[in-house]
């Protein structure tokens, strides 16, 4: 299959080019996900029964510590989890078709064409020895895309045009790039067939300052001239609040709050994400800053009730007891604590 | 006075050479800095990857030599230290490596990187005042011993490991501190307890902390005097809120309006002359290295190099903008430090 080279990135010709507007309906709904690592000590319970859904060109924040189940979940999406891990339940519906009912081969093609990641050390994931454009047709060749010489050289082109790379960038080897410059061909490998969500899991993390402003304004730059979602996953709550429309907090392998970003930064819910925030060097204020004091539970025997009362400020007899459920307390806003008991009104689904 | 550590016009190349194809990288330029044993300081070094950051922490240590120049620990060559000063230099000087996971041996307890230091200064008399000696020091860093000797490295997180390094920095008793990106791989809400942990040795203990990083914020939070590096040689120096609050050299300026802000209201601003990223880094000879990227750019930038010009009291950047006030006399940087104030206040 060919198209004409001047339109090159589409997978679907026969998608309607209007897109409808935005964050209408869910392009991506998970519901209670459970994600264990079977060790020979027992089952370490990564990803704890969390729901989440995603709209249509939203930009959805996920923040927590190491160990807290982010990037589990971003390689649950893409069923890459590995042996001893295993996704135990749930379902992820993309666009209503629930990923886990896929056949291998039916989920590998909707990798990188329906679902694309940029992974955090996605700079190192390139090959060493194969040129930029190389890479880039190997993607395309692996769904079934065939372009004369010419014709791909032209995507190519448009592809790292896209991400602000010179055409020249193609016949060149990851070690003649900067960081930077790296990150940008993964990006550039990720909408190259042009995916409904991109999943970035701390795209930037290795990045300087500098650097991780341009490669983020590109990011999302691509996102939205794709019209696609894309889950942000990390730790840096700094780059969230200027990024995504939504944060969702994970702690110990659940969904502690989700909340539009600037309801949570005005009057985070959780404490959880009250503390986090907290935890920010501010340059404003000197000494405005503190750590979250103790440190996350065992993932292998989880304690009984809130996983996060052990370091909660306004722990209460209850927490140990029973465990909360994210529910919405208020229009568009989800937190999972017992603080809120009174206020809720209807179980989130 | 002579200073505890000092680098004294130091210039370091990498590549390069009689055989080699291309020019070297020089990785820093004509560099001078010093840090004097009273009053403890805490200075922070912040540039990109490639400002030569590092390269100066490698250098300050020993651990590699100088094209060109010197690094003198208390007026001796640190390349020529004698047996007895070399065991002094070692001492006195410690470092913090940026990663908590490869510093550590997996087959040995975190227990050995703590024995080591006590075995070879004969630190303790007895093994009980060895293990009374590594108690108190980890308590000196917020850590609980019961909770943390005895175990594999892989069973600690990765901020309980990176305050063990500074637990066994502070076993020493050093003069000073090195701490090549001491949080960059920890989690943000473990970042505050380790810097916290840092500023507290320096107020306990009058240790002077250089604190070497990428991260404004950070830097702002724990440092007095700040050193903003760009492609091997220094941009902007002087007082950490000066520099931070009101950046001169266009280069701080543009760092400074790179971190993303924790506050949704307010959008990442600022806005760099967008330069093609996979354009080749020309190899600057004459004029200032910044200039491809500066949006103020003038003719006598690309002409010549800029001089520290001392646009505060408390402050020098290297930028023409500034060139009506006065330079800064010599290399010393130390005129335009804020003097810290007596420890324990």
């Amino acid at each position: 299959m060919s198209s004409p080279s001047h339109h090159p990135i589409t997978l679907t010709p026969s998608h309607p080019v209007t897109l409808p507007p935005r964050h209408t309906h869910h392009v991506l709904e998970v519901r209670d996900l459970v994600v264990h690592y079977h060790t020979t000590r027992g089952a370490v319970q990564a990803v704890n029964g969390v729901s989440f859904d995603i709209r249509e060109g939203e930009r959805l924040g996920l923040v927590g510590e190491s160990g807290s189940g982010k990037s589990t979940i971003a390689l649950a999406l893409l069923r890459l989890i590995r042996p001893p891990g295993r996704i135990e339940s749930g379902e992820m519906l993309l666009e209503g078709v629930d990923l886990l009912s896929l056949y291998e081969e039916e989920m590998r093609r909707v990798r990188l064409a329906k679902i694309a990641l940029v992974a955090q050390g996605a700079m190192n994931s390139l090959n060493p020895v194969l040129r930029v454009k190389e890479q880039i047709r190997d993607g395309l060749k692996d769904h079934g895309i065939q372009l004369s010489p010419r014709a791909l050289a032209d995507r190519v082109a448009e592809l790292l045009n896209s991400v602000g790379l010179r055409r020249d960038v193609a016949n060149m080897f990851p070690h003649e790039l900067s960081g930077g410059m790296k990150q940008r061909v993964c990006i550039a490998i990720a909408i190259s067939l042009r995916p409904k969500l991109i999943i970035a899991d701390e795209p930037t993390s290795a990045l300087d300052v500098v650097v991780q402003r341009q490669v983020m304004d590109t990011l999302l730059a691509v996102q939205e001239d794709l019209g696609a979602s894309i889950i942000l996953i990390g730790h840096d709550m700094g780059l969230m609040a200027q990024v995504v429309d939504r944060v969702g907090i994970m702690y110990a392998g659940n969904l502690a709050e989700v909340s539009p970003v600037s309801d949570l930064f005005r009057a985070p819910l959780h404490p959880y994400s009250n503390l986090l925030i907290a935890s920010l060097p501010s340059l404003e204020e000197k000494g405005a800053f503190q750590g979250i004091p103790g440190l996350p539970p065992s993932l292998l025997n989880r304690p009984t009730g809130c996983a996060f009362r052990t370091r909660c400020p306004h722990a209460m007899e209850h927490c140990a007891v029973v465990t909360p459920h994210l529910r919405e307390v208020e229009p568009e806003r989800r937190v999972s604590c017992h603080l809120y008991e009174n206020e809720w009104s209807r179980e989130s689904a | 006075m002579t200073a505890l550590l000092e680098a004294r016009h130091v210039t370091k190349v990498f590549g390069g050479g009689r055989f080699a194809k291309a020019p070297g990288t020089v990785a820093l330029d004509d560099f001078s800095f010093r840090v004097d044993a009273e009053p403890p300081t805490i200075t922070a070094i912040v540039g990109e990857s490639g400002s030569g950051k590092t390269t100066l922490a490698r250098l300050l240590l020993g651990l590699a030599a100088p094209t060109s120049g010197e690094v003198l620990y208390r007026g001796q060559d640190v390349q020529r230290l004698s047996g007895d000063e070399r065991r002094r230099f070692l001492r006195d000087v410690q470092v913090i490596f940026q990663d908590p996971y490869e510093v550590y041996n997996p087959f040995y307890k975190v227990d050995h990187v703590l024995e080591t230091p006590i075995k070879k200064f004969r630190l303790a008399p007895s093994r009980e005042k060895a293990r009374q000696l590594m108690e108190e020091t980890l308590n000196a860093v917020g850590l609980r011993p019961d909770e943390t000797l005895g175990r594999h490295p892989h069973q600690l997180s990765g901020g309980q490991r990176q305050r063990i390094m500074v637990a066994r920095a502070l076993l020493l008793q050093p003069r000073l501190i090195i701490a090549d990106e001491p949080v960059s791989m920890v989690d943000a809400s473990l970042r505050a307890t380790i810097l916290e942990s840092l500023r507290q040795l320096h107020l306990k203990f009058g240790i002077s902390i250089l604190y070497i990083t990428h991260d404004l914020t950070t830097a702002y939070q724990i440092s007095q005097n700040i050193l903003v590096m760009y492609r091997g040689e220094v941009a902007e120096v002087g007082d950490v809120d000066l520099v931070v609050k009101q950046p001169r050299h266009p280069y701080t300026q543009l760092l400074v309006q790179s971190i993303p802000k924790a506050d949704p209201n307010h959008p990442w601003h600022g806005h760099e002359i967008p330069v093609d990223p996979s354009a080749p880094v020309a190899a600057v000879t004459h004029g200032c290295k910044f200039a491809d990227r500066c949006p103020y750019v003038m003719d006598i930038s690309r002409q010549q190099r800029p001089p520290l010009f001392r646009t505060d009291e408390r402050r020098a950047a290297a930028c023409f903008l500034y060139k009506e006030s006065p330079q800064l006399e010599g290399t010393d940087l130390e005129q335009v430090m804020a003097v810290p104030l007596v420890p324990g206040v």
